[in-house]
């Protein structure tokens, strides 16, 4: 296959961006998304061009380091038959001579920091204010000391699969952390060991998540559509809930 | 640390051309007596940091996988400074996260006979007798604790309807110890120390670092005392002190190019560890799983695992002529397959351990009976040819048995995995397979302690060399590298970090430093002036050949010999003739893989050495001259019942090599066997 690829080209943060055009020549189908741009990347190598800056690492889609638009979509879900990851994606989702655009996650809260490289530290300090069990290594019980019922177990680990790559961030028309938020929150609730700080949890996460820059949620649900491992788009209606619980309970604060 | 060689006896070893004999090692803090006494006495003679005392001390944590990040979270939470590197854009994302399929321990929740002591026999057997007793014994019993503190922290472990937790069997053993979380046991059990982690970033203990990579060891006055980095987004070179230093940067997989391991995974901090003093051991004991998606051609970055299990219930055959190997599989007549597992080994079948089904599929594909795309490859003499490389692991069978629902329940997403990367529907036509790296076994010498031989320097997880022996059983690396991290780091570093409030401040100004952050910035300055030809990953490649080819699933003397004369010809080349792009000053990822291949240049000559002297089969190291009539792995205990830790003395110098008797008190030594 051979491919026209439209890339973001930035210097840094503080440079302006512009699409670029390259050629790809002897793609097959069988490559996956990243492995093209490894291509690309050997090519412009060779001919002493700076390569194309893109976060990547376990190339299993499980790590959640790799991510970019795609034809207008986070991983380029819309052209992948199932839910993915960019280095899941497999060029055989194209057809010769496609001409495809990729674009960083384009957020408020992620800066670029180099072409398709972003900065989320943004969701680690989420998780810091609050996406946790206060426990200290050596203090906890036998692991049978709490019974959990089945679906609520199920339920959690739905929650708990995210991958922190941010394409709900960058699928989003208000560019909202919320998906994200909501599936540490709901992980946490559906546990027995999450419920001493279930609700100074919420208010201490969207706290943070507001100052962060990222935007309020409306419901409109491109984050569950593109999310590479289908965070339930319900998280996000338990978070309600518990924030609107959270309101009447003091929790010392 | 002397370098004392005795050349008679050196003479003796098989390679001894290729390294010098020194004095023996041996560990001297495991306590004396019964071997269940051991860690108890050990926690209770190590000397204690007062905790007003320990927020004036300083611990580096290089890595934030399960070794690193429980390490960093323990100690943050007993309240010393913590200072905790990774090269990832976040600690969530170190490679522990891909580990599939579950962490054991000897909880005996099933009533089926399982102990501390089961788990420890399990362990150095599978190991196939190569690993230092008393610190696996340690590994099963901190097993138990491993599990309540991920429950605790709220790891979603599988649950029955009971509300309790589930158990499966796993890797050979005969009883159910193996918790799990779906196929992401690693992903829960990672997010689980990262939170962790987070939690005591936010309580002001640990200081994150994420986007920074180790490039040299600080070590002044015999002492660890720091770490250079690069900032990978500014490119700053950056010196780091503190009273200990800890690597828990995992495995080094990568060298051989292609394996399982993530893209960045590298042995950098561990081999600039090992040219500091620190002694490298059993580099060649490498682990090849055998259910990997094969490769797809040339441009391929890296291979995926896929659950062992799938050989329960799948066939393993390859067409009994070559001319067959191009045709659609459903398409050859049973009477022209070759179920070659189920023909050589009648009993145990497509069920064999790791080490022969990759073997055996290495061998047929030699025969030029393998399957799927041909890939390129290089004779000994540097000729060209093509060769297919890929088994069929065949479902009709078990479809027709069980139905595709019921196929599905056991192995739906394992199939949807393999559609998903290959464009074949596994359903209707075989799934092809290849043995790829995995884990490796070797690593930095450690004590019981977890302590180097460098004083300060302390190393977990996979990139410590203690546990596994010559062979890694399944679900054991998860535990490892928690019951590392969070049980026993935080309590034997005390011990060291108990006198190190007299120790003499060290700072930038100290020659140490300066010397270290020089050679940094010399070195990469090298890099970038090159500006040859080759791109690097070329040269990675070339690299990764080598090794797969001579130092990969069998070993010989002469295939030893030649790769080291192939490695040392190819890094002369890279020195020559690498192009690195771009500044330092920036995001420069050819500059960052630049570093990292220069470095596996040199660990993989010591693994050829090391594999070239350790004339006998152990584990997964299978050197050809070492078999039995039927072609299964021999040991020689006689010669070889020693861990090798291999001491750097200088670029182009012969390594000397430090002999660790293993003694076995607790456990009797005998063959492995699985007939």
């Amino acid at each position: 296959m051979n491919i026209t690829l439209r890339v973001w080209r930035q210097a840094n943060a503080a440079s302006e961006g512009r699409m670029v055009t390259y050629q790809v020549q002897d793609v097959s189908e069988d490559m996956s998304f990243l492995e093209m741009l490894d291509l690309l990347n050997e090519d412009l190598t060779v001919k002493g061009e700076e390569p194309i800056a893109f976060d990547h690492d376990c190339r299993e889609g499980i790590c959640g380091m790799c991510g970019v638009v795609i034809n207008g979509t986070a991983h380029g879900r819309g052209n992948s038959p199932v839910a993915t990851t960019t280095c899941q994606l497999h060029m055989r989702s194209f057809s010769d001579g496609a001409t495809i655009d990729v674009e960083p996650w384009r957020a408020g809260a992620f800066p670029v920091i180099k072409d398709l490289v972003v900065d989320r530290s943004a969701f680690d300090r989420i998780i810091q204010a609050g996406g946790y069990v206060s426990v200290n290594t050596g203090s906890a019980p036998d692991a049978h000391a709490n019974a959990v019922g089945k679906l609520k177990a199920d339920r959690a680990f739905d929650a708990a699969t995210c991958i922190g790559c941010g394409a709900c961030v960058a699928a989003c028309p208000n560019h909202s952390g919320m998906l994200f938020t909501a599936a540490k929150i709901t992980h946490l609730a559906m546990l027995p060991q999450g419920q001493p700080e279930r609700h100074l949890r919420i208010k201490k996460m969207l706290a943070t998540h507001d100052a962060e820059g990222f935007g309020g949620c409306t419901n409109i649900g491109e984050c569950a559509a593109v999310c590479p491992k289908e965070i339930p788009f319900d998280t996000i209606s338990q978070l309600n809930r518990d924030l609107i619980a959270s309101l009447f309970k003091r929790d010392g604060k | 640390m002397t370098t004392t060689t005795k050349a008679a006896d050196a003479k003796k070893l098989p390679g001894a051309d290729y390294f010098t004999l020194g004095e023996p090692v041996a560990d001297t803090k495991a306590p004396a007596g019964p071997i269940e006494q051991k860690w108890s006495k050990r926690k209770f003679e190590a000397k204690l940091v007062n905790p007003a005392n320990r927020r004036k001390l300083t611990v580096i944590i290089v890595g934030t996988g399960l070794a690193g990040g429980a390490a960093a979270a323990s100690l943050g939470e007993a309240g010393y400074n913590v200072l905790n590197f990774c090269y990832q854009d976040s600690p969530r994302r170190a490679h522990s996260i891909a580990a599939q399929g579950g962490i054991n321990a000897a909880k005996n929740y099933r009533n089926d006979n399982d102990s501390t002591y089961r788990l420890f026999y399990d362990t150095v057997k599978g190991g196939d007798y190569r690993a230092r007793e008393t610190n696996v014994y340690r590994l099963a019993e901190v097993s138990a604790n491993i599990i309540d503190q991920c429950v605790a922290q709220g790891v979603p472990f599988a649950r029955e309807y009971g509300g309790l937790l589930d158990n499966r069997s796993f890797g050979g053993v005969q009883v159910q110890r193996t918790f799990y979380a779906r196929g992401q046991t690693g992903q829960q059990l990672l997010i689980g120390a990262y939170q962790a982690l987070e939690r005591q970033v936010a309580a002001g203990t640990v200081k994150m670092y994420a986007r920074h990579e180790m490039l040299e060891l600080i070590v002044a006055d015999g002492k660890a005392r720091g770490i250079v980095t690069r900032d990978m987004v500014t490119g700053e070179i950056e010196t780091y002190f503190a009273d200990a230093v800890v690597l828990a940067t995992g495995g080094y997989g990568n060298v051989f190019f292609l394996s399982t391991n993530a893209m960045g995974c590298n042995v950098t901090a561990n081999w600039r560890a090992h040219r500091k003093g620190a002694y490298f051991a059993n580099p060649c004991y490498t682990q090849i799983h055998p259910t990997c998606i094969p490769v797809h051609g040339e441009t391929q970055s890296k291979l995926t695992l896929m659950s062992e299990s799938l050989r329960n219930d799948g066939r393993i055959w390859v067409p009994k002529n070559a001319e067959d190997c191009g045709k659609d599989p459903r398409e050859i007549a049973e009477e022209d397959r070759d179920y070659y597992l189920e023909r050589i080994y009648p009993s145990f079948g497509n069920l064999v351990p790791r080490d022969i089904a990759s073997r055996q599929a290495k061998n047929r594909c030699d025969e030029g009976r393998g399957v799927g795309p041909a890939v390129r490859e290089f004779d000994d003499d540097g000729n060209e040819k093509m060769v297919r490389r890929g088994v069929y692991l065949d479902f009709s069978e078990a479809i027709a048995r069980l139905g595709k629902d019921g196929v599905a329940a056991r192995y739906g997403n394992l199939f949807d995995m393999y559609a998903q990367i290959t464009g074949e529907n596994p359903y209707e036509t075989p799934m092809r397979i290849y043995p790829a790296v995995h884990y490796t076994m070797g690593g930095l010498w450690v004590d019981y302690d977890l302590s180097s031989n460098i004083p300060g320097l302390y190393v977990t997880g996979e990139a410590n060399f203690s546990d596994h022996g010559a062979n890694r059983l399944g679900a054991s690396a998860l535990m490892q590298g928690l019951a590392d991290g969070y049980f026993v780091l935080p309590n034997t570093i005390n011990d060291y970090l108990a006198d190190a409030l007299k120790f003499p401040k060290v700072d930038a100004s100290h020659p140490a430093a300066i010397e270290a952050l020089e050679s940094v910035k010399g070195r990469i300055d090298k890099l970038l002036s090159i500006n040859g030809s080759r791109t690097v990953d070329s040269f990675h490649k070339e690299l990764g050949h080598i090794m797969w080819e001579y130092c990969g699933m069998e070993r010989t003397e002469e295939g030893l010999k030649l790769a080291i004369a192939k490695i040392d010809e190819l890094q002369a080349e890279f020195w020559k003739d690498v192009k690195v792009t771009g500044v330092n000053e920036d995001f420069n990822q050819t500059l960052e893989r630049a570093g990292r291949v220069a470095d596996f240049f040199e660990l993989g000559r010591l693994m050829c050495v090391d594999a070239l002297h350790r004339r006998e089969s152990c584990g997964g190291h299978f050197r050809a001259e070492s078999q039995t009539e039927d072609g299964e792995a021999l040991r020689h205990d006689d010669e070889f019942l020693y861990a090798a830790a291999w001491e750097f003395t200088g670029t182009g110098e012969k390594p000397v090599l430090h002999k660790e008797d293993l003694v076995y008190e607790a456990i009797e030594l005998k063959q492995r066997s699985y007939k």
